[in-house]
């Protein structure tokens, strides 16, 4: 992502180095190069470029991964506010 | 709002206006010259589940080309080859058209002669995903897993949940994949990992799930280095032509019901006058406005995406306010000679607050905006688009009043 960064300090990713068992999938599964292996544990090599998809976390099977997925659209967000729900994509095709 | 929490990650950092999203998403379609005999031979689907279509207009013979035997049977042996046909699909489903009609048979289909150590490429069954996994496979000889995400590209799919560890060992457990390859191994989209466990699947398959590139055409170099990835294939772009392909999007907004009334109904209250209403006195005034709309529209949804890195600040309503800012300052030098105070008051307030508003939301279609962020910037910019908005239909009303 060259030249694009987003708001960074709001980001609510965090990793727990001590759970961590060094599989390296937060590593394939991130597409923002957030983390790196670190000898044999994961670490947070750019935290600001996290977009908060999830795939991380979803993926640690040691559940050293913790973040607020959801999507990063503002018409979702919006709408999560108006009807009080969860922001989601279904949008009925209209986004 | 969010209460911190692990896994079950449902949702993903990308709306379904498959941004990032088109990119190595799957799905099966092609030509129409066969799509008669396509419509009868698909809706022998086996997926007959409420809410599940049971057919599928791009579902199995318009790229089909032929059958492949194997150990679990037959196989539909799919087109490596995009036709002028699938291009002109692509751009309908871009603008919102016809896009219920982009789902794709799930199942399994073949590119080249598979044999039974031949690799599984997974995706999702929505057309504009299962072309462009199908071109890259020319020249591999590979088995197709689509699996049934409601015509929802992989990475919207992944983040509803619908492109799940679940569905992938349903699919492979309705495929008989186990009697199709000697191997054990499901090559899956990157971007599919906001919603698949590797671990789920490997639990419920007796497959592992291997992440491959988050592109469908570097899987040729993924597999031929022994399913690695350099980094570059997992990282996620957003160049000029990535932004652009996706700005019908957002443009196509101008022509739903909503837009359009609103529209007639300003033209409407323009009409009004001594003397009766009066066409002439509706586009003479209301045009303005309208075409002030339009500035904004493409402002934020054209000249802000393909601006994007260069503009400054780093949430999209304060690029988007710029850009309108601009705009609006070009106008009223353009026109001041037919412009009213008021009128002027209305273009600059109104339109660096539209274009800031649709730059908004141009954060759906951007693979690198994170939910947290999107949610402070729309606390912060919120209250002065809609300050803006005031502004300009107060002015614009003296405006029209002051006639």
């Amino acid at each position: 992502m060259k030249g694009l960064r987003y708001i960074e300090n709001a980001v609510t990713l965090q990793l727990d180095v001590d759970r961590c068992s060094g599989c390296g999938l937060c590593v394939d599964v991130c597409p923002h190069a957030v983390f790196a292996l670190d000898g044999k544990k994961a670490a947070l090599a750019d935290r600001g470029a996290c977009m908060e998809c999830g795939a991380c976390a979803l993926n640690c099977v040691a559940g050293a991964i913790t973040l607020t997925p959801g999507v990063g659209c503002a018409a979702a967000i919006m709408r999560g506010w108006i009807t009080g729900s969860e922001p989601s994509c279904d949008c009925g095709g209209a986004c | 709002m969010n209460q911190p929490v692990k896994p079950p990650a449902r949702r993903a950092g990308a709306c379904c206006c498959d941004s990032g999203a088109g990119r190595d998403e799957v799905a099966v379609a092609g030509s129409v010259e066969a799509a008669a005999a396509a419509q009868s031979a698909t809706a022998a689907c086996g997926c007959g589940e409420a809410g599940r279509p049971r057919t599928y207009r791009y579902g199995s013979a318009p790229c089909v080309d032929g059958v492949v035997d194997s150990g679990g049977g037959p196989v539909r042996r799919v087109s490596t080859r995009l036709t002028p046909r699938d291009r002109h699909g692509a751009w309908r489903v871009r603008w919102g058209l016809g896009r219920d009609d982009y789902r794709v048979q799930p199942g399994l289909y073949a590119v080249g002669s598979p044999g039974a150590e031949a690799p599984v490429l997974v995706s999702a069954n929505y057309k504009l995903s299962f072309d462009r996994l199908r071109a890259a496979a020319d020249g591999l000889s590979a088995w197709l897993l689509v699996v049934d995400t409601r015509g929802i590209n992989v990475w919207c799919a992944a983040g509803k949940g619908t492109f799940s560890a679940a569905e992938i060992n349903r699919m492979v457990e309705q495929t008989k994949l186990a009697a199709v390859v000697d191997h054990r191994r499901l090559v899956l989209p990157q971007l599919a990992a906001p919603g698949v466990a590797a671990h789920e699947v490997k639990k419920g398959s007796g497959f592992r799930a291997v992440f491959g590139p988050l592109r469908a055409a570097d899987l040729p170099a993924f597999l031929a280095g022994g399913m690695t990835a350099t980094p570059q294939m997992r990282a996620v772009s957003f160049d000029l032509g990535e932004r652009l392909v996706l700005a019908p999007v957002e443009l196509s907004v101008a022509l739903r019901p909503l837009a359009l009334a609103l529209s007639a109904g300003v033209l409407g209250i323009s009409a009004l006058g001594r003397g009766g209403p009066s066409l002439r006195r509706a586009i003479r005034q209301g045009g303005p406005a309208i075409g002030a709309a339009w500035v904004a529209l493409l402002g934020g949804g054209l000249v802000t995406p393909a601006l994007l890195p260069w503009l400054p600040g780093r949430a999209l309503s304060a690029k988007g306010a710029t850009v309108g800012a601009a705009l609006a300052a070009g106008c009223v030098l353009v026109l001041r000679p037919r412009l009213s105070g008021a009128a002027m008051v209305s273009v600059l307030a109104g339109v660096p607050a539209a274009t800031s508003y649709v730059a908004m939301n141009f954060t759906g279609s951007t693979p690198y905006t994170s939910p947290s962020g999107v949610q402070r910037e729309m606390r912060r910019a919120l209250p002065f688009q809609v300050a803006g908005a005031a502004v300009a239909v107060v002015a614009g009303v003296l405006a029209k009043v002051a006639r």
